[in-house]
């Protein structure tokens, strides 16, 4: 007691404090403890703390002897992107098991797998926005990623987790409507991005919160195997979804957005922000092909087999989800169920990232960079 | 050099065939197995060497081999520059399980393996911050083992159903 009381004001000064930013805090997005060590309003130093939202994913899929019923559990994981958690495992698992899919299915994959992707950066923007200040487009956003979900129900019946992909097929056929729906979507859709550009990514004020700040260099990238937006954000054209391609993108015509520096330093949070915004008019784009691809006819159940057993084997396949690469790594020891699936989350890469960028910035830019990575907790802690 | 095999030929004249095997199942993709003792070396090798240039680590998983009473960790490594993915394994046994850390080649390791030691219990040599990362600190045993058997009780609270 007598140490504290007996500190002259300049030693005071020196020392540094260490705070918690959550639990349970606002702009973590989920439940994530930060530890903070501060020096004043300077961060010196940050240790996140996860594992408040564990659920044994990996445990339950290797306890549960079945490998369709690990599906479901995938859609809790990323709990804002479920189509894309869905498509790499029955990706990854229709690869082991070298099944066919056919082309009616995998243009409905691809056509939810890219809606997904845009409800998913409109929360990931809105989220961001909201963050700093900027109420407004999250409402707007929010009104946009509502038709999706809407979409979504009509699809599977769930507006949030869908167990909608099945190995080898989907659950059941997509409504009748299902075409003109999305093509609507598409066509009111379009002109809110520069709405949303007008709003949130050329205003002053949110600019000047997110240029040059939590700058992310592009070796730096490499080294914690950064992926998705937060690579592309450091001026990386790394796509999965062109550089290792998976069910049938590569017959789509789109370009890879990357940062480019254009409001301050290259890989910094407001090129990361862009990089997404951008990205939403490319899926658009993909959506449209797919439409115009994608065939009348067909039977999305026939290419399901009755018994999934893979013979003895592993693979790690990735794919590109929206916050980046999700890979599924699974040991398969010739039985109903997996031996072993570890399940590598974007997320939980991209926060052990987090101490490289955010040191020597105020706590109120630690804010800007914890949104814009976009972090997804269900993910993080599995 | 992109195909597994070659690799490891490359990989055999660098380091000699003692301990590193060339594997596959039955479906999936081939692997590599490499010794613990000399994994940081060939780690290094693999990401540094002019022909291979693997900068990214992807994925590292612990794996409990209960058959085998081993313990092991998979690498997925991958490379930028060349579009290759390789996958390599090291497997140590179950009551020795330390495995040199590759923190200092690629920092993204840092969580996966504490990721892994918290699951399988995987001892990563020369790792700066080994600490549980998905449970809690106290938590008692390794959940993904395959005879991990979940504790009664937690600070006095029941565990089960």
């Amino acid at each position: 007691m007598n140490d504290i009381m007996n500190i002259t004001t300049k030693e005071a000064g020196k020392r540094e404090m260490t705070i918690n930013m959550g639990p349970q805090h606002p702009s973590t997005h989920g439940v994530l403890r930060l530890e903070l060590v501060l020096d004043g309003e300077i961060i010196t130093d940050v240790r996140p703390n996860i594992g408040y939202l564990h659920r044994c994913f990996e445990k339950y899929a290797e306890e549960v002897g079945d490998y369709s019923k690990v599906i479901p559990y995938t859609d809790r994981m990323d709990y804002v992107s479920a189509m894309n958690q869905e498509h790499g495992y029955v990706t990854a698992m229709e690869r082991m098991l070298e099944i066919e899919v056919p082309e009616r299915v995998e243009y409905i994959r691809v056509i939810v797998a890219e809606m997904q992707r845009i409800a998913s950066h409109l929360l990931g923007i809105g989220a961001f926005g909201l963050d700093l200040g900027a109420f407004t487009p999250f409402l707007y956003l929010f009104t946009e990623r509502e038709k999706i979900l809407n979409i979504f129900e009509k699809v599977s019946g769930a507006r949030l987790l869908y167990n909608y992909m099945t190995v080898g097929g989907l659950m059941r056929d997509v409504p009748e409507d299902f075409k003109t729906d999305v093509a609507e979507f598409v066509k009111t859709f379009r002109p809110k991005i520069k709405e949303l550009n007008d709003l949130l990514s050329y205003n002053k004020i949110f600019i000047q919160r997110t240029a040059d700040v939590g700058v992310l260099p592009e070796k730096v990238a490499f080294n914690y195997a950064a992926s998705g937006p937060v690579l592309r954000g450091s001026g990386v054209k790394w796509d999965l979804r062109k550089n290792d391609p998976y069910s049938i993108y590569d017959r789509f015509d789109f370009e890879i957005p990357v940062g480019s520096g254009e409001m301050g330093t290259l890989g910094d949070s407001w090129d990361r922000y862009i990089v997404r915004v951008r990205e939403l008019e490319q899926s658009l784009r993909i959506i449209e092909q797919a439409l115009d691809g994608m065939p009348d006819e067909g039977d999305v159940t026939e290419a399901a087999p009755k018994r999934i057993r893979p013979k003895a084997g592993e693979m790690y396949v990735r794919t590109e989800t929206p916050r980046g690469e999700l890979g599924y790594y699974i040991i398969s020891d010739n039985k109903g169920g997996p031996y072993r699936v570890k399940a590598r989350a974007p997320s939980f890469v991209h926060l052990s990232l987090l101490r490289a960028i955010s040191r020597g910035h105020l706590i109120a830019d630690m804010i800007a960079i914890v949104g814009s990575i976009d972090i997804v907790l269900g993910e993080v802690d599995r | 050099m992109k195909e597994p095999k070659e690799i490891f030929e490359y990989l055999i004249k660098e380091f000699g065939e003692d301990g590193i095997h060339f594997e596959t199942g039955d479906t999936g993709e081939p692997w590599i197995e490499v010794p613990a003792g000399n994994v940081k070396e060939i780690m290094k090798f693999l990401r540094d060497d002019f022909q291979l240039k693997f900068n990214v680590l992807m994925c590292l998983s612990g794996v409990h081999y209960a058959s085998e009473a081993a313990l092991g960790v998979t690498y997925h490594i991958n490379s930028t520059v060349n579009s290759a993915k390789l996958a390599l394994k090291v497997k140590v046994p179950e009551e020795d399980p330390v495995i040199p850390s590759v923190e200092s080649i690629w920092k993204t390791a840092n969580w996966h393996e504490r990721e892994a030691y918290d699951m399988v219990g995987i001892h990563f040599k020369n790792h700066p911050d080994l600490r549980r990362i998905l449970t809690a600190e106290d938590w008692e045993g390794h959940p993904l083992r395959k005879d991990y058997v979940q504790q009664e009780f937690y600070q006095g609270i029941p565990t089960g159903e």
